[in-house]
């Protein structure tokens, strides 16, 4: 293997050219899975939450379905998105396929399962914990809610990281949805299919490490956070 | 804790709020569906910033097979089409999709396999000839099987050679061509490709180049005008001076300049 073909070797000259068409890619990646998982976290949380503590007929039903959709396949969501966003169809008149925008749908949709059924697993457990406290406080649920999501904030922090690593990981939905447009829609999972089928796969790989590094360090710091918070608050 | 929650969050919010009011300052685009072959040879990295030079008009490309191309046109989610399938671009003038088809550049189909090359093909007098060979010896073959204008043409040349293919050596891939090729390559299949996707491929390890110059072999692209009355939405005006453009003296000559490795890969041919 000679030095242009080592995939390390290759990642290395990547990150240290700061080519801004990679750069580009990079920075358009993380926005567009930052804010969807920013978007999912906030609809997710609360959602979760209360799936862990109301009870109303079908609970368990909707429980089982959003576990199951934890494993929805990136294809599907991304051919759904695109059946919705397509001018042929229902929001089609907004004309957001072939855009950013049309990602970040896609990867909500995906992330959204992930956090909401981990939500509801981590608050359910603290509130079982909690249980005898809380009923002498004499809360209401609704009351309950934001103080039980505040208790399991480090938990979900690192159920929020599963939905980011969701999100950062997939390339069947942006594919479809974005449409891999060079220098609109082009991420870095698009990149690397784009170039496996170019056949640089020492090129794709880089790629691939750059990706995984970067995911890396987003992970090192939300580590890094959630544990001087834990030193400070105790 | 909250004062970096409240940073990230807001430098989160600043930049998606930046990013997604960026397109609309700018609406000077198209969006083209066209074929992986165009993409992935680099064609278009080669002569968009031209057009763009010459009309101000950016070319937003979106490179699916000919057959998902087809199904994007219908739908109205590009404005123009770029394809290799003239039977198929007919029939979708025909059908009322689009107004007009243009004949814009051509180049050529070839049989790539294992340099050994077990059917013994490269001294077959005809396609039709070769493609017998490998489904006499049964030797693997590696099909896109995905509707593409490659797979189109590759299934009529089938037919032509009176064979139907099938069998444990005809393996039907279902993915693009770059993906086909990497795959024939891992399993030293034959299969069918597009000149300008072979030469521009980077991973041939034992594929070799085996059979190529029978005028069956002739691949056309063409370019579609879709139709304005069926999707008003679109952005025709654009659009018609990217299809007008490609078979201007300056777009064709455009294309006739684009070379990978000294090698010519698209051949202009507008009337």
């Amino acid at each position: 293997m000679s030095a242009s073909d080592n995939p390390f070797y290759t990642a290395l000259a990547l990150i240290l050219g700061m080519d801004s068409d990679l750069i580009d890619i990079v920075v358009l990646s993380l926005q567009v899975s930052l804010v969807a998982v920013l978007i999912a976290s906030a609809l997710a949380l609360p959602v979760g939450a209360a799936l862990a503590l109301w009870r109303f007929p079908g609970r368990n039903g909707l429980i089982v379905v959003l576990n199951a959709l934890m494993g929805l396949p990136p294809v599907v969501a991304g051919l759904c998105v695109y059946l919705l966003l397509s001018r042929a169809g229902p929001l089609g008149s907004f004309g957001l396929l072939f855009t950013p925008s049309a990602m970040v749908i896609a990867q909500v949709i995906l992330v959204f399962p992930i956090i909401a059924a981990l939500t509801r697993q981590q608050v359910e457990a603290l509130q079982h914990e909690y249980a005898e406290q809380l009923r002498s406080l004499g809360l209401t649920q609704l009351r309950m809610m934001p103080t039980l999501l505040w208790d399991a904030r480090f938990g979900l922090l690192t159920v929020i990281l599963a939905g980011f690593g969701r999100a950062s990981a997939e390339v069947g939905a942006v594919m479809i949805v974005g449409g891999n447009i060079d220098g609109v829609t082009r991420v870095m999972t698009t990149s690397i299919v784009l170039e496996t089928s170019k056949g640089d796969l020492p090129l794709a790989l880089g790629l691939g490490i750059v990706l995984l590094t970067l995911v890396t360090l987003i992970n090192a710091l939300a580590h890094a956070v959630s544990e001087a918070a834990k030193r400070r608050l105790g | 804790m909250k004062t970096t929650t409240t940073l990230i969050t807001a430098s989160v919010c600043t930049t998606a709020l930046a990013w997604s009011a960026s397109p609309l300052a700018d609406d000077d685009f198209i969006t083209l569906a066209s074929t992986t072959s165009t993409e992935n040879s680099g064609l278009f990295d080669a002569i968009i910033p031209t057009f763009t030079e010459a009309t101000g008009i950016d070319v937003r490309v979106v490179a699916v097979g000919t057959g998902q191309a087809f199904e994007i046109g219908r739908r109205g989610d590009a404005d123009s089409l770029l394809v290799h399938d003239t039977a198929g671009e007919e029939q979708f003038v025909a059908d009322g999709y689009a107004t007009e088809r243009l004949d814009v550049m051509y180049n050529d189909f070839v049989i790539v396999g294992p340099s050994d090359d077990p059917a013994g093909i490269s001294d077959s007098e005809s396609v039709a000839d070769a493609f017998a060979r490998i489904a006499e010896s049964g030797s693997p073959f590696a099909s896109r099987g995905d509707d593409s204008g490659t797979n189109r043409a590759e299934l009529r040349l089938w037919e032509d050679a009176g064979v139907t293919p099938q069998g444990d050596w005809y393996r039907e891939l279902g993915s693009g061509m770059g993906p086909t090729l990497n795959t024939a390559a891992g399993m030293d299949a034959y299969t069918f490709t597009d000149r300008a996707t072979w030469v521009a491929f980077d991973n041939p390890q034992n594929l070799t180049l085996l059979f190529e110059g029978d005028e069956a072999l002739f691949n056309q692209y063409g370019s579609l005008l879709l139709s304005e009355e069926r999707h008003p939405h679109l952005k025709h005006d654009l659009a018609a001076q990217w299809h007008q453009w490609l078979v201007s003296e300056e777009g064709q000559q455009a294309i006739a300049d684009f070379e990978v490795g000294g090698q010519q890969l698209f051949f202009p041919n507008a009337k």
